[in-house]
């Protein structure tokens, strides 16, 4: 590659510059290949990206990454071929030379999945020699990814002045992905790729051996036990997964119970309008969203840690409007309760699908919730790993709220026994509204982690009302350490259930434990005493 | 979109009362007078959900006939008499659905019904339609395995849709390994087991299926999810069939973005994901994944446009989107008109032997055609989902296909024809010559 491009990151206007001057006018393969990009039919393309990849033209990067961005832009009438910067500054593909505009006629090249990896590929060779260690990295594991031939060359070129350790480890993988490839490599090489990717022991390194064909027989040999090893290492690493898995689903069963811990657990109303309150925190999200994408745009990352504090207000207060016009006359009445709850449940899903619309209501990740991390051989992704923090954020929080201020002990008093704590002079009423809106409020928190994995539509408080009161009875009435205990269990089991029994199954198996156990264990794995068990 | 269906059903009910009133009134002139009270009105139910589960789905099919019928009449209705359009709500409820129709049959006394998204739903109704012989549009592609006399299939069947995606995999992206996954409900059972014979009669082998089942509303795919990778990385490309319904896919292309599987790596072609799902979601992550319908907005021909622009001036919202079962009720519909003016009467009977063989515009540039089976013609078109939620074509069946009522791919059901013309019969053995009645 000359050595301008590496400077590819310099100012455009001084590359097109020289290209303009070191270009023949003359049209030859490599413009008769960017023309073929006009003629929007995918072999063409195809065709395209491989000729100007391997033609060594200055502008083969440009263009290439022109292609994969959607902004290398054809004229079909007059096949001109533009490559528009991201600063709005537009050149003619073929020759550099900077055009004022790009016709009208013009669109984006369109690109299917086989030219996607055919762009990879051809991108990961062009940049094994970038400055940018990310860029190096990258372009080192889409090479290894298709492990083509002609990519060797630049490998071992890459590999000889390669610093940086982990893209020297990438580099390496690639080199061997493409030797036990390569039809005319030494049995040597060949040998020492499959060791190779014994040593990486991922997934991909499995499928390329499992995938490599007919090879001599040592290598066949010691691909087989390679993939031995790799299979049993990978087999150990499944069961982590599935307990991770079984963490994070926990952690959702958990987010979506406590707040019902406080209404059902702690003040015995068997409050159906649980879910309705997670539901009005994921709106409540949403329209943060809203407000943060229209006037303020830089604040989107911030736009949960916003929603969370309005969320635990909308909904907490929803609560209190709820207890005090309706529950309150209801206490003691635990059918009545749960038909009322469950007709507000109704009307308050018909309300938001009224002002919202039946429809999903998109509801953005911030950046640092989108993707995943690697961690041995298992992915965890950010989305998960921030909610099952925040979880237990919210219940250290709740549980020291119980704790320590004065409305905690006044709400465990009035559990206790109301009576007494009424002629102590506690406003039992004034408790009631403040714990039911507590409830509500903390559910609300809910929905903001929810909207984040599910769905945001009116619907979303449906699916999690039966497992909210599944996690409580479960873990025991009226105590939190039971629901957090009760949500992590349900959780695992359901997760190293699902891999064996399927998902519909293993929902099925779960509850039939659920009932086989609340027969045994009627008040759940922690029992304790209060009103709802004085009822 | 805000609060524009509660506005509508407002609308659509004080219309009725005013009418109930009016005919009241022309009721009692004509029996002072002894004049004819003729029906100055065609009526024409409704039946989606607006409430419930699928309202999501099929509220955007209520608002499509309410249009359509505002636009037949300001073209000045059909025999001379204007359309008027009576909504009722099933609120997702199978056995409502039937109760629903019966209500639309006999008391509001409807001359054509279009409704039902699931499968079931349409299970529930067809009794009542059958024995109260009315007429049934359907909208949404579905598993096949049925032609009823009194019901007509405007969505994709199997072979309009499923086959024609796996085919696609299979030449253009050399898919050699596949998943199977979908919500464990008869449309994705019965399009599965149509699919798994297909693919084995093209030399698949059982190791290279998977097929998974989760629940509605399934919302946790990390499982899911990381046992596709795992079963993707043997070596042989694989590709996901995905016949997901509703709600459960927003998690699962999340979790799929999150996992890092690329269309790229491992394509995910979808038959229940279209524009008006993708809304609800972040696109980017999903760009290269698949979609196979007969419809995509994104298709430039002049009578989409056309279309596309007088909806979204109707429902007053520039971003309103359009899909695949909307445009399959924009033919039902054309079809019902032509059908109803070439006998001159809305009588049951007459316009359902009249049907098959009656022409209409698609909004994709052709022309599809009602079956004797019931089913109709339709063009076949894969498209990638692109960054902005709508779909790029990437390829399409040369001509339009004939909808199959019975799979060739199932031992059950690959000598049955529908032949609603010739045969009078939704279930006939070419093999014995005999029609099997009814209980499809």
């Amino acid at each position: 590659m000359p050595a301008h491009l590496s400077a590819r990151l310099c100012s455009l206007a001084l590359s097109l510059f020289l290209i303009a001057f070191t270009l023949p006018a003359l049209a030859g393969p490599f413009e008769d290949a960017v023309a073929k990009f006009a003629n929007d039919d995918y072999s063409d393309t195809d065709e395209a990206i491989g000729v100007v990849a391997s033609s060594g033209n200055p502008l083969a990067f440009p263009i290439i990454s022109a292609l994969q961005d959607g902004r290398l832009m054809a004229d079909p009438d007059s096949k001109k071929v533009y490559v528009t910067g991201a600063d709005g500054k537009s050149i003619d593909a073929a020759t550099g030379q900077a055009v004022a505009s790009v016709p009208d006629s013009a669109s984006a090249v369109r690109l299917n999945n086989r030219l996607r990896r055919s762009v990879d590929a051809a991108l990961g060779s062009l940049t094994l020699q970038s400055p940018d260690v990310g860029t190096r990295l990258q372009a080192a594991q889409s090479v290894f990814k298709s492990h083509e031939e002609t990519a060797l060359e630049a490998v071992d070129a890459a590999l000889a002045k390669e610093t940086n350790r982990s893209v020297k480890a990438a580099l390496g993988d690639a080199r061997a992905a493409i030797l036990l490839f390569k039809p005319d490599a030494t049995e040597v090489e060949k040998l020492e790729a499959v060791a190779a990717l014994k040593g990486r022991g991922d997934q991909e390194a499995l499928a390329l051996l499992t995938g490599m064909g007919d090879q001599p027989a040592s290598v066949t040999k010691a691909a087989a036990s390679a993939i031995g090893s790799i299979q049993n290492s990978l087999a150990v690493w499944s069961m982590v997964q599935n307990a991770w898995y079984g963490l994070s689903l926990g952690s959702v069963l958990l987010l979506a119970a406590i707040g019902l811990a406080i209404t059902f657990g702690v003040m015995g109303v068997i409050n159906m309008a649980h879910g309705e309150m997670v539901m009005i925190g994921a709106y409540t999200t949403f329209v943060v969203q809203e407000v943060i994408r229209t006037r303020y745009p830089g604040l989107f990352d911030y736009s949960l840690l916003i929603a969370v504090p309005l969320a635990f207000v909308v909904a907490g207060a929803i609560g209190v409007l709820i207890e005090r016009s309706i529950i309150r006359f209801l206490y003691g009445r635990p059918l009545e309760t749960l038909l009322a709850t469950w007709g507000l449940s109704l009307v308050l899903q018909q309300a938001v699908r009224t002002m919202f619309g039946p429809t999903n209501r998109e509801v953005g990740n911030p950046s640092w919730m989108s993707g995943a991390f690697e961690l041995g051989q298992i992915t965890i992704t950010y989305n998960r790993l921030w909610i099952l923090v925040f979880t237990l954020a919210v219940f250290a929080i709740l549980l020291a709220m119980l704790r320590y201020t004065a409305l905690g002990l006044e709400m465990r008093a009035v559990t206790q026994n109301r009576r007494m704590a009424a002629s102590m002079g506690i406003a039992t009423s004034r408790v009631d509204a403040l714990t039911f809106g507590l409830g509500s409020g903390i559910a609300g928190i809910a929905g903001v982690a929810l909207s984040q994995i599910d769905n945001v539509s009116p619907n979303l408080g449906q699916s999690y009302i039966i497992d909210s009161f599944m996690v409580v009875v479960f873990g025991g009435v009226g105590n939190l350490w039971g629901t957090l205990v009760g949500a992590f269990t349900l959780g695992i089991a359901n997760k190293f259930l699902e891999p064996v029994a399927g998902a519909v199954l293993g929902k099925i198996a779960i509850l039939v434990l659920i009932i086989l156990f609340i027969q045994k264990r009627p008040r759940g794995l922690f029992a304790l005493k209060g009103r709802a068990v004085e009822a | 979109m805000f609060s524009k269906s509660t506005h509508d059903i407002a609308a659509s009910f004080s219309r009725r009362g005013v009418l109930a009133a009016t005919a009241g009134l022309v009721l009692g002139l004509a029996s002072l007078t002894g004049a004819k009270a003729a029906d100055d009105t065609i009526k024409v139910g409704v039946l989606h959900s607006l409430s419930g589960t699928m309202a999501i789905s099929e509220t955007t099919l209520k608002d499509t006939i309410l249009f359509l019928i505002d636009e037949q009449n300001k073209k000045g209705g059909v025999l001379g008499k204007k359309l008027e359009a009576v909504v009722v709500d099933p609120a997702s409820n199978w056995p409502l659905f039937a109760e629903k129709a019966r209500e639309l049959i006999t008391k509001d006394k409807v001359s054509v019904v279009f409704g039902c998204w699931t499968s079931v739903s349409r299970k529930s109704v067809l009794p009542v339609f059958k024995e109260l012989n009315n007429i049934l549009f359907y909208p949404v592609q579905y598993e096949g395995e049925e032609s009823e006399r009194n019901v007509f299939y405007t969505g994709a069947a199997p072979n309009q849709q499923a086959i024609p995606a796996v085919d696609y995999l299979m030449k253009d992206e050399k898919v050699k390994r596949w998943v199977l996954a979908g919500t464990d409900y008869v449309y994705p059972r019965t399009t599965n087991k149509i699919l798994e014979a297909y693919l084995k009669s093209k030399g698949v082998a059982q190791e290279d299926i998977m097929i998974n089942y989760t629940p509605f509303g399934h919302s946790d795919w990390q499982t899911i999810v990381a046992d596709i990778k795992k079963f993707g990385s043997a070596g042989k490309k694989t590709a996901v069939v995905s016949t997901i319904n509703g709600d459960a896919n927003v998690p699962f292309y999340k979790e799929l973005g999150n996992q890092g599987i690329k269309a790229k790596d491992i394509p995910v072609v979808a038959f229940s994901v279209g524009e008006e799902e993708l809304a609800g979601i972040d696109t980017k992550p999903l760009v290269g994944h698949l979609a196979a319908w007969n419809y995509f907005q994104s298709i430039k021909s002049p009578e989409n446009e056309k279309f596309i622009k007088a909806w979204q001036a109707y429902t007053k919202n520039p971003k309103r989107v359009t899909n695949d079962p909307m445009e399959a009720h924009v033919i039902g519909f054309d079809m019902w008109v032509k059908a109803v003016e070439k006998v001159k009467s809305t009588d049951p009977d007459k316009v359902i032997d009249a049907l098959p063989g009656i022409e209409a515009k698609n909004l994709t540039g052709g022309v599809s055609k009602m079956l004797p089976n019931h089913h109709i013609t339709k063009p076949v078109f894969i498209g990638e989902i692109k960054g902005n939620g709508q779909f790029d074509v990437v390829w399409k069946t040369p001509g339009l296909v004939a909808g199959d009522a019975w799979s060739k791919e199932l031992d059950g059901s690959k000598d049955l024809v529908g032949d609603w013309v010739g045969k009078k019969c939704g279930n006939f053995n070419t093999k014995t010559n005999k029609c099997l009645g009814s209980g499809s």
